[in-house]
């Protein structure tokens, strides 16, 4: 199976890179051969200028990952796994120390350090893997789906990371979501995504610019072809169908427009039960790029996550 | 060049994990325990081999081997742990080698098995079971050592062809319980019949039991030398075929 198929990406120093698609659509793995987890079938990728076949060593390096998954020592502490990664990446024993204090205190775990990561939420967890990849001041982070399942003012915190490291350090960052919101928040550049194709490229503004305008829903009791052409004669409309008995617009600009077609409608005599509009956002971008909506594989990961909780707490 | 960094940092974890996890080693005690006591008392009168020495004393350096044998095992098996909780990930994204990992973790459930076989023999002398010279404890320590890293590498290399922890009780029936019923631990091999002793001839905690009886001063049935050139050889192979199978692992 092809989980990755001809993507060319280029992304440059101190961007905030995001990569957002569905379940499935080849993100992690992506991302894993860019981390020299998994070797391509075919092509080639490099991070920081160092193959990540050839100079696995050197890729490892320079970059930090955390992983969509879980992957602390649950059994040491928060301190103690910080500690563990500082050895594993060669620093001395009073940068790590310094190092440990420094990440501890940007994810606000400074007072939890000396507890088992087992006593931890999953909030906590998570900012402790973000410090992790922090400790040996990667040039690159990889982030894979970093606040899934997170509560929204959890998700905000790591935002606010995200951001401030990114600002802060000019540390390169690509991050991996299925959430719009948090591409469109963080990201200054976007890749669509899906059944392992590059499907869009671009920032999240450009994108939604792609649609042309605003979404407007006008619901009229009856079709008048005349008030419809009268419509269609706006340079403001870009895109309009009928939906039953709803009228669906994209205009440019929703807020002069909608007045315009209450009086054009008043006009023929038609009648607006009730009106709508909403600024587009990368949702939109999907589905008109897909066809389909970005949560269509949603049952099938919410099992996904029920699997994986049960086989923990078999320990 | 320096070490590899990952053969220290994985062995302290495996010492931090266990000296944090007392129970644990309660637990491991309670088996090996029941054996000796149970088997000790309930077969003791029906023995009768070199008439200088009990049942309890005969089976005392099998039951060190089966505790060996076991928490070496489920150390190695381990990995499988780290593999479904995604630590191993962690670990093998790291800028260190493979065989740097392969090394910590072998020497750090060798060092904590070994901690609760020295446990198990500490009991022994405290219980008058064994008493050996200086020189014999020396001899012992040796025998730990190999019996234990044969049997960690063999864990990591049955843990790095399976996917999920449940197999656990497979290894337990179809490898485990095997290897410590055919190794001599519990009856003297002189006398069994032929089919029966090929099994424990190919099985080397045979080695290291009898290499412990000797150390301990009970009645064995090889030449110390065999026992640490058989179980040597048993060590040797056993952590090539782990470190191979291990670099081979994917998660």
């Amino acid at each position: 199976m092809t989980a990755i198929d001809n993507v060319e990406l280029e992304i440059g120093e101190g961007e905030l890179f995001g990569l957002l698609g569905p379940n499935g659509a080849g993100k992690t793995t992506l991302i894993s051969i860019l981390a020299t987890i998994v070797q391509p079938t075919s092509g080639s990728a490099s991070v920081c200028g160092f193959h990540v076949q050839r100079d696995q060593d050197k890729v490892r390096r320079s970059i930090g990952i955390v992983f969509q998954d879980p992957t602390l020592d649950d059994e040491l502490t928060g301190r103690e796994n910080l500690d563990f990664h500082g050895r594993l990446y060669g620093l001395d024993a009073a940068t790590r120390s310094a190092r440990i204090d420094d990440v501890l205190n940007l994810v606000e775990l400074h007072d939890r350090r000396d507890d088992l990561v087992k006593t931890y939420s999953g909030g906590m967890r998570r900012r402790l893997e973000i410090a992790r990849g922090l400790m040996h001041r990667p040039r690159v982070l990889f982030l894979d789906e970093p606040t899934l399942g997170l509560d929204p003012q959890t998700r905000r915190k790591i935002w606010t990371y995200i951001r401030d490291l990114n600002d802060a350090h000019n540390m390169t960052m690509i991050l991996t979501t299925h959430y719009m919101d948090e591409a469109d928040s963080l990201c200054s550049r976007i890749a669509i995504i899906d059944h392992g194709k590059l499907v869009a490229l671009d920032t999240p503004s450009g994108l939604k610019e792609r649609l042309g305008g605003d979404l407007l829903e006008l619901e009229i009791a009856a079709t008048d072809d005349a008030f419809l052409d009268c419509l269609r004669e706006s340079d403001d409309l870009t895109d309009m169908h009928l939906d039953d008995h709803t009228l669906v617009l994209t205009v440019k600009k929703g807020e002069a427009f909608i007045p315009w077609a209450f009086e054009q409608a008043r006009a023929k005599n038609v009648e607006i039960s009730s009106v709508s509009m909403r600024k587009p956002d990368l949702e939109d971008v999907f589905i008109k790029l897909t066809g389909r909506t970005i949560r269509d594989e949603g049952v099938a990961d919410s099992r996904e996550l029920v699997r994986i909780y049960t086989a923990g707490r078999r320990r | 060049m320096n070490l590899d960094p990952a053969v220290y940092t994985l062995w302290l974890r495996e010492v931090k994990r266990f000296a944090r996890n007392k129970s644990r080693l309660v637990g491991s005690m309670a088996l090996p325990l029941l054996f000796l006591l149970v088997l000790g008392s309930g077969f003791g009168g029906f023995f009768r081999y070199r008439s200088n020495v009990s049942y309890s004393q005969f089976i005392g350096p099998g039951i060190v081997g089966m505790s060996l044998l076991f928490s070496s095992m489920f150390g190695g098996l381990n990995v499988l742990w780290d593999k479904q909780f995604g630590f191993l990930k962690e670990i093998l994204v790291a800028p260190v080698s493979r065989s740097g990992i392969m090394a910590g973790k072998t020497l750090g459930t060798v060092t904590t098995s070994m901690v609760k076989g020295i446990v198990f023999l500490s009991a022994l002398v405290a219980g008058g079971l064994a008493k050996p010279d200086p020189l014999g404890l020396l001899i012992a320590l040796v025998f730990m050592f190999l019996i234990s890293a044969c049997f960690v590498s063999l864990g990591i290399a049955f843990a790095s062809q399976m996917t999920d922890p449940h197999g656990f009780q497979l290894i337990m029936n179809f490898f485990i319980m095997p290897v410590f019923f055919l190794s001599g631990a519990l009856f003297p091999l002189e006398g069994q019949p032929a089919w029966l002793l090929v099994l424990t001839y190919f099985n080397p905690l045979t080695y290291g039991v009898d290499g412990l009886r000797y150390a301990l001063g009970c009645p064995h049935q090889f030449s110390p030398i065999t026992d640490v050139l058989v179980l040597s050889l048993f060590a040797i192979v056993t952590n090539t075929v782990g470190a191979v199978l291990f670099r081979r692992m994917s998660v």
